[in-house]
């Protein structure tokens, strides 16, 4: 076993080595542009993005010519949300959309609506992070013109029932976006069942390359239509200019490819490797809170919270373990997460969270490693910690006046 | 976030980490933070003869404020109340090399001291003013 252990797997994913060797030969030997019509370079460039763009509409049940190459899902998330808005902004501006989504839709929600181009509906989620189809059908006015709800989240895995939103927004006649980042290679995803209009997801997030995404933008029943948001040589059908990424296309192909192939065993695998790693954590530490739903999440997530812990000092006691914390003192704002507290998580648990995710090419050796790490490092930071004392004393922490500050 | 060596040091070998009987003869218990924010210290002296002879500290943070509270607990040791008094977060920020964003760790393990050293004056002008 090799230290560090990667157990962050919902921030990036290590990159298949048989997705690199697929990749290779487009960087040097056939170098050539996608668009160039008119020579062998150019012809041999086409098939190969034309080849990727069939692998990856097959992982999600589409039609080729409904994939738009981006150069991520942020990207994606901006184009699907700005493109819809710039086209149908006459029928009605408003959105919604949740609170447990990704800062890539999110933010570019909240930017439009400070600029005055949209109105914005956040529903709140329940206690395991799920969305409520009823709420968004409730939500809607005659000027919503777009639901954007994301299929799994990305810190606690939680995944949404995506089919029934879809169901709803196609009832109403709404185009449904649906940020798939976390849930695409990892879940089944079939957007004709799912009922979803746009949906963005990015490569590196499923064994490929970074630097390259997709909006699937749907084509029949109906056939939607974004504004670019970057003008120049009318690439992917006219919604995304700039000179194709060949190689990255090609790996991002050849990594759906993978998925598609390998998902039924890898996520009976990951499954039980989480499985164990949250059953002997949980037995041995009394006090840890999971967060996220119980059953309906991402194979590879466990988000639990240790109480009377903070959070980066856990990482910091387990040093050779890549992980992520939902403590304000490792975001930039100095804020504890906002996903952990959109589920009523309370403030003191979402500083003691930790997000734990499996991916492809962890091993059992690395999950015992982590079992006995985290029992390790909790038990001796409750030593340290005077609330731990406290609460052994009885003390109702809830009833002490603290001095915020 | 990459830490200074200093404070990997006090996280990995936490001085004084401890508790003291809050009702024993010449200790101080200041207690401050609040668990909403992420991080509350608990640092106690004990004084004979206006010295501080020992010093522990439990810290719920991140590894800076456990740094900021293991360095002040070391500090404190041997230093009259007076001269205890004299400790500034910004010596515990240079000797500790903490960042801009940890500078509020500094400032609770001053904010500790500064309330450890009031319990204490508090107990020992005690039996005159707060007669029961």
């Amino acid at each position: 076993m090799k230290l560090p252990i990667f157990l962050d797997n919902h921030s990036t994913n290590p990159m298949d080595p048989r997705v690199l060797e697929t990749m290779l030969p487009y960087f040097v030997e056939k170098f050539g542009n996608a668009a160039s019509r008119n020579h062998a370079f150019g012809w041999a460039a086409e098939e190969a993005v034309e080849n990727a763009r069939k692998q990856i509409a097959k992982l999600i049940k589409a039609d080729p010519k409904e994939i738009v190459f981006t150069s991520g899902a942020t990207e994606s998330d901006n184009l699907a949300i700005k493109g819809v808005l710039e086209m149908y902004g006459e029928k009605g501006t408003h959105i919604i959309t949740s609170s447990t989504e990704h800062r890539a839709v999110l933010d570019t929600v909240k930017a439009l609506e400070g600029k005055g181009k949209a109105t914005v509906t956040c529903l709140a989620v329940d206690k395991f992070g799920m969305v409520n189809p009823e709420d968004v059908r409730n939500a809607i006015t005659e000027k919503t013109i777009l639901i954007s709800v994301m299929l799994a989240n990305n810190e606690i895995g939680t995944i949404n029932p995506v089919k029934e939103i879809g169901k709803i927004a196609k009832e109403k006649g709404i185009l449904f976006h649906c940020d798939a980042t976390q849930g695409v290679g990892k879940i089944p995803v079939d957007v004709q069942e799912m009922g979803i209009d746009l949906m963005s997801f990015s490569a590196h997030k499923l064994y490929g390359p970074k630097g390259v995404g997709a909006l699937y933008v749907r084509k029949k029943n109906p056939r939607v239509r974004i504004v670019a948001q970057m003008d120049g040589g009318g690439h992917e059908r006219g919604m995304r200019s700039g000179t194709l990424p060949v190689p990255l296309i090609v790996g991002f192909g050849k990594a759906c490819e993978l998925c598609e192939q390998e998902m039924v065993q890898e996520t009976a695998r990951l499954i039980a490797m989480r499985d164990r790693l949250e059953a002997s954590i949980m037995k041995a530490l009394e006090e840890s809170y999971l967060n996220g739903h119980p059953t309906n999440r991402l194979p590879g997530n466990l988000n639990i919270s240790f109480a009377y812990v903070e959070g980066e000092s856990l990482l910091m006691g387990m040093k050779d373990i890549a992980l992520s914390s939902g403590s304000a003192c490792t975001s930039a704002t100095l804020e504890p997460s906002y996903v952990l507290r959109a589920l009523g998580v309370g403030t003191e648990l979402a500083h003691s969270s930790i997000r734990f995710g499996l991916g492809r090419f962890n091993t059992d050796d690395e999950i015992d490693y982590t079992i006995k790490k985290v029992i390790e490092i909790v038990t001796k930071l409750r030593e340290m910690s005077p609330l731990y004392e406290m609460a052994k004393e009885g003390v109702d922490l809830k009833s002490v006046q603290w001095a915020a500050h | 976030m990459a830490y200074s060596d200093k404070v990997v040091d006090h996280f990995n070998n936490p001085r004084n980490m401890g508790s003291f009987k809050k009702d024993e003869e010449g200790v101080g218990t200041g207690m401050v933070g609040a668990p909403e924010c992420g991080d509350v210290m608990k640092l106690q002296i004990k004084v004979q003869n206006d010295m501080i002879v020992d010093a522990k500290f439990k810290t719920f943070g991140c590894g800076s404020a456990i740094a900021s509270s293991s360095l002040a607990t070391e500090w404190l040791k041997g230093k009259t109340i007076e001269e205890a008094q004299k400790i500034k977060n910004t010596d515990i920020v240079q000797e500790l090399n903490l960042p801009p964003v940890k500078i509020h760790c500094s400032v609770l393990a001053e904010d500790a001291i500064k309330a450890a050293l009031a319990d204490y004056q508090k107990k020992a002008d005690g039996p005159a003013t707060d007669a029961k």
